[in-house]
């Protein structure tokens, strides 16, 4: 009976490891996939962690089961347990051992806390300025006097400086393939050094809790190689090409003007994603895959796509004005 | 304030149809309802149960709260609770929980037990023992009225600002959080300072600070955190409730306030909180696994010695809930290597706990499986938080399901377990029913998978790139299915509750009566004495002649605790209604304050100060009572 019940046990637990085995998470987003050299410090360090805590879980549950199978009452058996009061050598044992194995654990600890808060030099350096909105986020390059929104560029291979601003509540800003987070804190101005070694493409999200849309206040990072990297930052430069007068894109424009640039063009009080180059985009608001139908979706009625958004609904324009006005804003290349 | 008024006329309507109409007897006949008795009462033992039962209450409020969030996490895209509704939600299962479930529910067992471990007949203010039920009760009803009056608070139990000022919360959420829990917050705080002062001054004869049971102790230090704990939160929500009612800018950083103020405010109060709650599991289950394993707890001095060494670290930690803010690499350092000392204290608790087991007879009753399920549990509980005392790989868990996964494994895992082991262990003692043991096994074992099922994935969410607080998440990620593992875990803990539900109710109607020494292996005082005690607890104060004091006795041969008084008349504490009244006031007050009604905010006021007052100029000087002399066989 005893035999069998290991049996079951030992079933148990190798199907939920198999189980576990099977699904590791999306390689875009795993904090067990690192794809950067940080996401591959703070991967080592939870392994080198782990390690060390299932040692000490394999102890705890060894004694653990000896002591409820050994020391368990017995039928028809009633005995009078020896009144130990304590032993000082297994309390010595079991206080210097943790010590011990909490310094081996310390050690890399405080190395890698501070290499990872150190600021590479500039000059090698890619700088991002990342502002988290409610709830979107802004990208601007000092360097090569670029912004955008929701999904940012990066180089394989070198270095990249955020620097993370906030301007009205706390987000935190979190590329688990890349590496740890680090909180979006309105005046304040907070440094990550992130690196991608391998090109491709890396989800991004909001982590502190910021309001009704917390949950998709998601962002992309597209790691190019340094050619390709340089051919974006030379095409988000060029301005956005005229659309010819008597086109519908020219009217999609009028149409643009009149109801959005206001808050899309940073004149007013409200600041919403530079549309500059939305043609380029993957997404629409960071979530939805970007062609005409979710546009629609999206501008006539925001709220039911992303709870809380400050985007107001699009939808007193007729067919014809909201076709033109995709048209236009899918022709910003 | 109209359906105020209203719904107040229509109680006095129904309170005057029930007695009978308003005559010369109306007084007469509520003083002697029962119902008024349990409104007045001063008595520990009635304080514990009702505490027990206002814990309960909000444990069944929050646990439905999660189930409504775990529904809604269940398949990506659901639309059961989107957007703000699942910010409340989320916002509400953690204030309540914390706050309205595991506080009280310490608080009951504490007033259970500590008087009787200690062989007092009372705590030291009974008067304030009162004032700290009601206070926090008020508080926990202002603060789930939110729900029907203009939308529950949505800035998370952290209510970090930034997201709970005006301008992000508009409504009265914010408000009833702030006002609700600082009405609770200073019942809590009351009945720290009485537990401080109860234990110091009102210990039996021969009962040496290191003779009291560790449950005692534990009571002990939690009452040291509260005390010192606490006033930070008073002043966080002070700031907070100027900002919000008064438009003053502590926290807006536009007008130079700063959030980060908030951050640190909250968490020097927050992290002791987290051992304020669990502390006091660490001591119930050191007396049920001594008491079941029958043997003396292993390592008594040390245990205590760790109890008072994490109650004190708890102090120096709270930066490692913000790692991620950017305070740089040496305050990150710094509080990492203090949180990972934290694990020293803890572990020789887990080994001194193995070692009391070993070489005993231990007998699987409820309590004690409660106790045995909490060790793993708890374990895999702190290997997270030393993980988690890692800044770099923080960086990664911070705000993660990992760190979902790993503070449920303590608070369920921990302090959950921990209350229900002490509920199940104190029960006979408290209502002098004993507990069935087949529900009892019920609940443990679905209770048990359920949580592991539903907690146990949710590490892997966090480590597959899931935040916490999100009301949704992507297809094709790898998230689908751990989520709907976790979401069919809360079906195990559900039908457990149930079961617990059930027992309560059956056992109060049927449960056998239960003995003085209602396990038969009782170690400490309270299992001297009637099971429920009479109003006086002991006839005579008894003489303690030892660690373990009924053991000792017991070992001598004796049957009872040797006396250290002769029998006499017994003074007793008269009941009041002033402190349900003062409550009321502050309830009134607190409720005017959130709707911007500033008369009955006034009018809440008066009430307090005129409790005040009454309170002031009592001079009711108790009563005495004439116990039965337990020698002739004195019947309750």
């Amino acid at each position: 009976m005893e035999r069998l019940r290991i049996w079951r046990i030992g079933l148990l637990i190798s199907l939920v490891t198999l189980f576990l085995a099977g699904c590791s998470g999306d390689p875009s987003l795993s904090v067990l996939d690192p794809k950067g050299s940080a996401g591959e410090i703070q991967l080592n360090l939870i392994y080198w962690s782990l390690i060390l805590m299932t040692v000490v879980f394999v102890i705890v549950i060894t004694i653990f089961v000896y002591v409820l199978v050994r020391y368990r009452k017995r039928k028809g058996k009633d005995i009078m347990p020896e009144q130990v009061h304590g032993s000082t050598k297994l309390e010595i044992i079991w206080t210097v051992i943790p010590i011990a194995a909490l310094i081996a654990l310390a050690i890399p600890t405080v190395q890698y806390t501070f290499e990872l808060a150190e600021t590479p030099p500039a000059e090698d350096t890619v700088i991002i300025d990342v502002t988290g909105h409610q709830y979107w986020w802004e990208f601007k390059y000092p360097q090569y006097g670029i912004t955008t929104a929701q999904e940012a560029h990066i180089p394989v291979g070198k270095k990249v400086l955020f620097r993370i601003h906030g301007e009205d509540v706390l987000h935190s800003f979190w590329v688990p393939s890349l590496g740890g987070k680090m909180d979006v804190v309105p005046g304040r101005v907070n440094t990550m050094t992130l690196d991608a070694k391998q090109p491709g493409m890396y989800q991004g999200k909001c982590a502190e809790l910021c309001g009704s849309g917390h949950a998709l206040m998601d962002f992309k990072v597209f790691a190019d190689k340094q050619g390709d990297f340089d051919k974006w930052t030379a095409s988000m430069k060029q301005p956005v090409a005229s659309v010819s007068a008597t086109s519908s894109e020219a009217n999609g424009e009028k149409i643009f003007k009149q109801n959005c640039i206001g808050c899309h063009a940073g004149v007013s009080q409200i600041k919403a994603p530079n549309l500059n180059k939305f043609a380029t985009r993957s997404t629409i608001a960071g979530i939805l895959p970007h062609n005409e139908q979710n546009l629609k979706i999206w501008l006539k009625n925001p709220q039911a796509v992303k709870p809380g958004t400050l985007m107001p609904k699009i939808d007193y324009l007729n067919k014809d004005e909201l076709n033109d006005l995709i048209k236009y804003l899918d022709s910003r290349k | 304030m109209a359906t105020l008024i209203v719904l107040l006329v229509l109680v006095l309507f129904l309170a005057a149809i029930f007695t009978g109409g308003y005559n010369r007897q109306f007084l007469e006949r509520m003083r002697n309802s029962r119902t008024w008795d349990w409104l007045t009462t001063v008595d520990h033992k009635k304080i514990g149960i009702l505490y027990l039962m206002g814990g309960l209450l909000f444990f069944l409020i929050g646990g439905l709260e999660a189930i409504f969030m775990r529904l809604q996490l269940f398949a990506p895209g659901n639309d059961l609770f989107v957007g703000r509704t699942f910010n409340e939600l989320l916002t509400m299962h953690g204030t309540t929980m914390i706050f309205l479930a595991a506080m009280p529910l310490i608080f009951a067992i504490m007033n259970a037990v500590v008087p009787l471990q200690i062989g007092a007949r009372d705590v030291a203010f009974p008067f304030l023992n009162a004032l700290g039920f009601w206070l926090f009760f008020f508080g926990g009803v202002l603060l789930n009225l939110s729900w029907i009056f203009g939308g529950a608070p949505d800035a998370g139990w952290t209510s970090y600002t930034g997201l709970a000022l005006n301008q992000y919360s508009p409504g009265p959420g914010v408000d009833f959080y702030v006002l609700g829990l600082q009405i609770a917050g200073i019942g809590t705080l009351i009945g720290g300072l009485n537990f401080i002062v109860t234990i110091i001054n009102m210990r039996a004869p021969g009962m040496t600070f290191l003779r009291l049971p560790l449950f005692t102790w534990t009571a002990f230090v939690t009452s040291g955190l509260v005390l010192f704990a606490f006033p930070a939160f008073t002043v966080a929500l002070l700031l907070l409730m100027f900002d919000r009612l008064f438009g003053s800018n502590f926290f807006d950083h536009a007008m130079g306030g700063s959030t980060v103020i908030w951050e640190h405010l909250f968490w020097i109060f927050g992290h002791p909180e987290v051992y304020i709650v669990i502390l006091p599991a660490f001591g119930i289950m050191s007396d049920v696994i001594s008491t079941f394993s029958k043997k003396r707890l292993f390592g008594y001095n040390s245990m205590v010695f760790a109890t008072v060494l994490i109650g004190f670290l708890g102090f120096m930690v709270w930066v490692h809930h913000m790692f991620t803010v950017g305070l740089g690499a040496i305050s990150n350092s710094v509080f990492a290597v203090a949180t990972m000392a934290i694990a020293v204290p803890t572990g020789i608790k887990v080994f001194n706990w193995l070692f009391t087991m070993w070489g005993g007879e231990i007998q699987f009753k409820t309590p004690m499986l409660w106790a045995v399920g909490f060790i793993p549990t708890f374990v895999i509980g702190g290997m997270t938080g030393v993980m988690l005392a890692l800044p770099p790989a923080d960086y990664q868990y911070q705000d993660s399901y990992f760190v979902v996964a790993h503070f449920h494994y303590v608070l369920v895992g921990g302090t959950v377990f921990g209350l229900f082991a002490g509920i199940y262990y104190w029960w006979p003692k408290m209502f002098g029913k004993m507990l069935n043991e087949s529900l009892g096994k019920w609940h443990f074992w679905t209770f048990l998978i359920g949580f592991h099922l539903t907690f146990f994935p949710q590490h892997f969410l966090g480590l597959f790139g899931m935040p916490r607080r999100v009301f949704t998440y992507q297809t094709n990620v790898g998230l689908e299915r751990l989520n709907e593992i976790s979401t069919i875990g809360v079906a195990g803990m559900l039908i457990g509750t149930i079961f617990f539900l059930v027992n309560i109710i059956y056992t109060l109607r049927k449960g056998p009566k239960a003995e003085a020494d209602a396990w038969g292996l009782g170690r400490t005082l309270e299992w001297s004495i009637p099971s429920p005690p009479p109003e006086y607890n002991f006839a005579q104060t008894p003489l303690v002649r030892g660690f373990d004091a009924l053991w000792v006795e017991k070992e001598a041969g004796n049957k009872t605790m040797t006396p250290a008084e002769p029998l006499g008349s017994i003074h007793m504490p008269s009941p009041s209604y002033i402190p349900i009244m003062m409550s009321l006031g502050f309830f009134i007050a607190g409720f005017g304050f959130i709707v911007r009604g500033i008369p009955a905010a006034v009018f809440g006021l008066i009430i307090v100060f005129a409790a005040l007052f009454l309170r002031s100029f009592d001079y009711d000087r108790g009563y005495h009572v004439e116990p039965e002399d337990p020698e002739k066989g004195g019947k309750e």
